[in-house]
């Protein structure tokens, strides 16, 4: 398998140049606690990723310390973005580079109306690209045109997360991240968050997605990564990642007759893929 | 009656002025959930400078707007120069309001020494003696032109926190920095502008204070602890709760000094201060008390 992915992954990478590179990171909390241990991972240009692992694997420490959020980490490696340093910058350049996060709990200014939050989000640009922006996400998520006056707070789950989502995009980011994007919506609601995300993936956005939903994330993603106690552990197409034994027992519910819990059993035991 | 209503003006001029400086205390809470103990000092420096650039024959709108800028500056120094290296070494916030109080007292230090230290009359614009008699009720110049001022004060410092580009930024920092700092908003000088913006609201309402009190060194901690009362009773993360406040202690303490006591008029801020505490934490227009983590 994991010859199919490395041979999978020279091809794409002759391809297209790599947008992100990491290489080697390491994020710890408390100056002991390891995250993320040795990570190295690769990004193209105009491609959907996922990041799949279970709960602690450091998905979510990932996404954070590419965006600068974790002062003075990764205490190791280097994060490369377009072929420039951006590991330990301050997060605003972080974005001012071209990466926007969203965070898990979707980082919305709550006391603010839905305009305001995305009045935030074209903050520095001006002219006729913000409303031709402005547009784009109106069609995208019409509910926010409809809210406009609303706080954000108001929102439900799923407004919020469309929010979050259009207010990163006014940034015209060239890598989106998102944490963790269908957690806690309705299925029917995060597929019409996913197939939105599709969408910004054809006007030309990378996006970079941390998920639990390993069908939803396979739905979308072009390639993937498997996480496992702060290190890549398997990585692949994710027409390939869904072929194999261990993804479909552990993240897709396809074990047989197993249930899950003996699956869970099984991947414990077994530290090497 | 009418007397009550000669309080009422009386204590809404003062009021105004007690929510200017409450503005400034919330506009800094808001930015770093920090209650800055230098507030009221900044603001003596402010007053004392412009005193001095009066003496050197200045035109008061000049002297004042230095003075503003200087107050202004000030803040924005112990912002980057103390604050910020204090963050980056992880100050807990009982840390951060120590070094507001250690700076309040340098800068008091700075008064004593540089200042002139004889209580003086401040030569203001409007007069204190000169008076207006609308219907029986008797105001005089500098009363009227304090709550004019504080007024107007007020409301376009609200229109630019609501109404501008720059203020939205202010709101949507002090409500959640990670993700203003994760859209590119340049946290760190809109922070600082909050700093700036709180102190020269303070050193407006320091001139208007030094024109009715004895300007000496420590002048302004009286209407600093008030304004600090009227932060807490209109709620400590609430601009309009600020203004509000400040009118209620306002109207409230000209009433208890009138009907009750002179002597019950100072106590009462602390006794609202209390009372607020223990039944209404977060304050009449507040909405936060729990520090979110």
């Amino acid at each position: 398998m994991s010859q199919v992915a490395e041979t999978g992954r020279e091809q794409l990478a002759a391809d297209k140049p790599p947008l992100l590179k990491i290489a080697n990171i390491e994020t710890l909390y408390f100056d002991r606690i390891y995250a993320l241990h040795g990570l190295t991972l690769t990004i193209r240009e105009k491609e959907i990723f996922a990041v799949l692992g279970p709960n602690g694997a450091g998905k979510t420490t990932l996404l954070k310390t590419v965006a600068g959020l974790l002062k003075d980490q990764p205490n190791k490696g280097t994060i490369e973005f377009e072929g420039r340093r951006i590991h330990r910058l301050a997060p605003e350049r972080i974005s001012g580079r071209g990466i926007v996060f969203v965070p898990e709990d979707r980082g919305l200014f709550r006391e603010l109306t839905v305009k305001e939050n995305l009045e935030i989000g074209c903050w520095g640009r001006r002219g006729k690209e913000v409303k031709d922006d402005l547009e784009f996400v109106y069609e995208l998520f019409p509910i926010l045109a409809e809210r406009g006056e609303q706080q954000a707070e108001t929102l439900s789950g799923g407004q919020q997360q469309m929010l979050a989502i259009a207010r990163a995009l006014l940034r015209r980011p060239k890598l989106l991240m998102l944490d963790e994007p269908s957690l806690g919506l309705a299925p029917l609601v995060a597929r019409s968050v996913y197939d939105a995300l599709v969408k910004i993936a054809e006007i030309g956005t990378t996006i970079l997605l941390v998920e639990q939903n390993a069908k939803l994330a396979f739905s979308i993603a072009d390639y993937g990564y498997i996480m496992e106690a702060g290190r890549i552990v398997l990585e692949g197409t994710s027409a390939e990642l869904q072929e194999n034994e261990d993804v479909q027992e552990l993240y897709l519910g396809l074990g047989g007759d197993e249930d899950s819990s003996k699956g869970w059993r099984l991947y414990k035991k077994r530290r090497t893929w | 009656m009418e007397n009550i209503l000669q309080y009422a003006i009386t204590g809404l001029s003062q009021g105004s002025l007690y929510a200017l400086v409450a503005l400034g205390v919330v506009l800094v809470y808001r930015a770093n959930r920090v209650l800055n103990f230098a507030h009221g000092d900044i603001t003596t420096v402010g007053a004392f400078a412009a005193f001095m650039l009066l003496a050197a024959g200045i035109p008061w709108w000049l002297a004042f707007f230095l003075a503003i800028l200087l107050g202004a500056a000030i803040a924005m120094v112990f912002y980057f120069g103390i604050l910020i290296p204090a963050q980056r070494r992880e100050a807990n916030h009982l840390g951060m309001v120590i070094l507001t109080l250690g700076f309040g007292l340098i800068m008091q230090a700075l008064v004593l020494k540089f200042g002139d230290l004889e209580p003086q009359t401040f030569p203001f614009p409007l007069s204190d003696s000169e008076t207006f008699n609308i219907g029986g009720v008797v105001i005089s110049h500098l009363s009227l032109g304090t709550l004019i001022f504080g007024i107007l004060g007020s409301f376009g410092f609200y229109l630019l926190v609501q109404k501008t580009p720059i203020g939205l930024a202010m709101r949507a920092t002090s409500e959640n920095l990670a993700a203003a700092q994760t859209l590119g908003i340049p946290t760190r000088r809109v922070l600082a502008l909050s700093w700036g913006l709180a102190a020269g609201l303070g050193v407006m309402a320091g001139l208007f204070l030094a024109a009715v009190l004895f300007l000496d060194p420590p002048f302004m901690m009286e209407p600093f602890l008030k304004g600090f009362a009227a932060a807490i009773l209109g709620g400590l993360n609430s601009l309009p709760g600020a203004i509000v406040g400040g009118l209620i202690l306002g109207v409230a303490e000209a009433l208890a000094g009138g009907l009750i006591s002179v002597a019950f008029k100072n106590t009462l801020a602390f006794l609202i201060i209390i009372f607020v505490l223990l039944f209404k934490p977060e304050g009449l227009l507040g909405t936060e008390f729990i520090e979110r983590v």
